[in-house]
């Protein structure tokens, strides 16, 4: 059938714009409209009531989230400490599982679903699993540290402790990292054989091999990876939510996620412009986190077919 | 000359012995840390509650109390919990598979105004956090007297989905040979007729993919609940377990650990039948990581 160019079959565009249309739909009313009206809503005052009682008050949510509330800087210093770590530690976790995986070792399909696992179920039944296994004193944990040898007093209190409760839900996180761990696997799989044997006819041992050849070759899906992880990571939510009391962070809000601050914002102290303008400084972040990443490929990341 | 080969070729062997060997090292300590969770989900569940609390490390329970997953059912709703799961997540995701195939292939295989700007609008709204369109759509819904009903669940997936479905579907359509389609609308089919025809039959690995991966995120969802649903008989399961949490965690957490893993087993069955289409489905679809 023949086509020409820049001339459209009148059929074929209502068909086109038809067959779009549950997108199109939800585009506008459950995307573009909501994205311009909660930027509006970022100038105003509002509980949530009537339409009527919106109120607005220019850049005040603005200026009150930047020089008075206390708990924004609380909950991005938070944010920040558990992206900062569960980020770099669950990509080197999952390369490191990857790499061990691809090693033509037998068990493959065992392996790779004692690992894979956790991802696919971690949802909320996990995370009051979690609640027990971190539980100080009959957790197993805990359990597992007095059986080693560990004194009593150095054990930690995990979620009841002000030091711990970060580092325990990265932990927690880690154990998810399945996902990630997959997605390097396939672009290992990816590596060119000839690449690794040119690399032994030049004497590179399997050290050298694994720096020069396998991290190389690595780097888009390690890219790629990272700007997932770090746009998850900010939003950190359900785990926090349901493991340290709702929207309190608790213990002494070490664990008051940005998140959920604004969840409580929004849904319990019904400040709806306060929240909207939070939603947008949180997007500021992770747009500037992924611009950031975005120019720094250059430096780091191969891409082939690039001279 | 041939000695010498013979000698760099066991050097080598030796080497990759070594590294099976490191690589076998690794799997194994990490598989402790990993399998252990889940492991003694299973094992708690069918312990009494004086043997939790008498020191909770793994067991094979001398006398398995598999009555603990009868006595959860009277102490929480969970058939309820569980119906209401299978129908929340199973309207979604028929809606998306019946929507986002369709959107897709309009944005393959059909030629309109605005469709490549149109598509990389909805490339970009991927990387849009949800925070951001949450509130205003909340207030919509609520406008609407959707709080509190099952329709801000479902409705999405009836439009289309969401990007990340229809990207995958377009990549799958792209690939398809014209030859095929063009037969088709020779024998007078419309493009409905083509979609439905050729289209849909040839696009079952992804279906099955997206279909599998939709199901587990639909089963786990927890915000959009816990946001739009205030009444606990319709509450899904993965929000209900967590409203008992406090009160059974302390008195009962051998049946709070049976109520866990009767809200994993759907999501375990589904992995293990369908394990080969789940992981290469995640490794097709690179995303969701």
């Amino acid at each position: 059938m023949m086509r020409i160019r820049g001339i459209y079959n009148p059929q074929e565009v209502r068909s086109g714009f038809l067959f779009i249309s549950p997108w199109l739909i939800s585009f506008l009313f459950l995307t573009l409209g909501p994205l311009l009206f909660s930027f509006f809503l970022s100038f105003c005052n509002w509980d949530g009531g009537p339409l009527d009682r919106i109120q607005w008050v220019g850049v005040r949510n603005y200026s009150k989230l930047f020089f008075e509330d206390e708990r924004i800087y609380k909950s991005l210093y938070n944010t920040a400490y558990y992206a900062f770590l569960s980020v770099p530690l669950g990509v080197v976790l999952a390369l490191l599982l990857a790499v061990a995986l691809n090693q033509e070792v037998r068990g493959i399909v065992l392996f790779r679903a004692i690992f894979y696992l956790p991802k696919v179920v971690g949802g909320p039944a996990t995370a009051i699993l979690w609640l027990w296994l971190f539980n100080p004193v009959f957790g197993p944990i805990n359990t597992m540290l007095d059986l080693l040898g560990v004194p009593g007093e150095w054990h930690p209190g995990w979620l009841s402790s002000e030091a711990w409760s970060k580092p325990s839900l990265i932990l927690m996180s880690l154990w998810g990292v399945g996902g990630s761990m997959l997605i390097y696997l396939a672009g290992l799989q990816n590596v060119p054989r000839q690449l690794y044997e040119a690399a032994e006819l030049d004497g590179a041992g399997e050290i050298r091999k694994f720096f020069a050849v396998t991290i190389p070759m690595m780097t888009p899906t390690i890219f790629f990876n990272l700007i997932m992880s770090v746009i998850g990571s900010f939003q950190v939510f359900s785990n926090a939510y349901i493991m340290t009391n709702r929207t309190q962070g608790m213990p002494n809000e070490t664990t008051l996620f940005y998140m959920l601050y604004l969840f409580r914002k929004a849904f319990e102290e019904f400040e709806m412009g306060y929240a909207c303008a939070m939603a947008w400084v949180l997007f500021s972040i992770i747009l500037f986190f992924t611009l950031l990443i975005l120019k720094s490929t250059p430096f780091w990341v191969y891409y082939e077919g690039e001279r | 000359m041939n000695r010498d080969r013979r000698r760099a070729q066991s050097r080598l062997s030796g080497l990759r012995l070594k590294r099976k060997a490191l690589a076998y090292a690794i799997l194994v300590a990490f598989s402790i840390p990993f399998g252990f969770p889940l492991a003694w989900n299973l094992s708690t569940s069918l312990q009494t509650i004086q043997e939790v609390y008498a020191g909770s490390m793994i067991r094979i329970p001398a006398d398995p109390q598999w009555g603990n997953y009868v006595k959860v059912f009277e102490f929480l709703p969970l058939g309820r919990f569980l119906a209401n799961t299978f129908c929340i997540t199973g309207l979604g995701l028929l809606g998306e598979l019946m929507t986002a195939p369709l959107v897709a292939f309009a944005f393959a295989r059909l030629r309109f105004p605005f469709r490549d700007t149109l598509f990389v609008v909805m490339l970009s709204t991927l990387m849009l956090p949800p925070i951001v369109t949450m509130i205003p759509t909340y207030i919509f819904y609520s406008k609407l007297g959707f709080v509190d009903t099952w329709i801000p669940l479902i409705l999405p997936g009836w439009l289309g989905g969401g990007a990340f479905s229809i990207f995958i579907f377009r990549q799958f359509f792209l690939s398809v040979p014209v030859d095929l389609e063009d037969a088709a609308r020779i024998d007078g089919c419309s493009h409905f007729g083509v979609y439905l025809r050729i289209f849909l039959p040839l696009a079952f690995p992804a279906l099955a993919t997206i279909g599998v991966l939709s199901f587990a995120g639909r089963w786990n969802d927890f915000e959009s609940p816990l946001i739009y649903l205030q009444t606990i008989e319709k509450f899904p399961i993965a929000l209900g377990i967590t409203i008992f949490k406090e009160a059974y965690s302390v008195i009962a957490p051998h049946y709070l650990m049976a109520a866990s893993v009767i809200s994993l087993a759907p999501l375990l069955i589904l992995f293990f039948a369908i394990q080969k289409v789940f992981v290469e489905g995640i490794i097709l679809s690179g995303i969701k990581g």
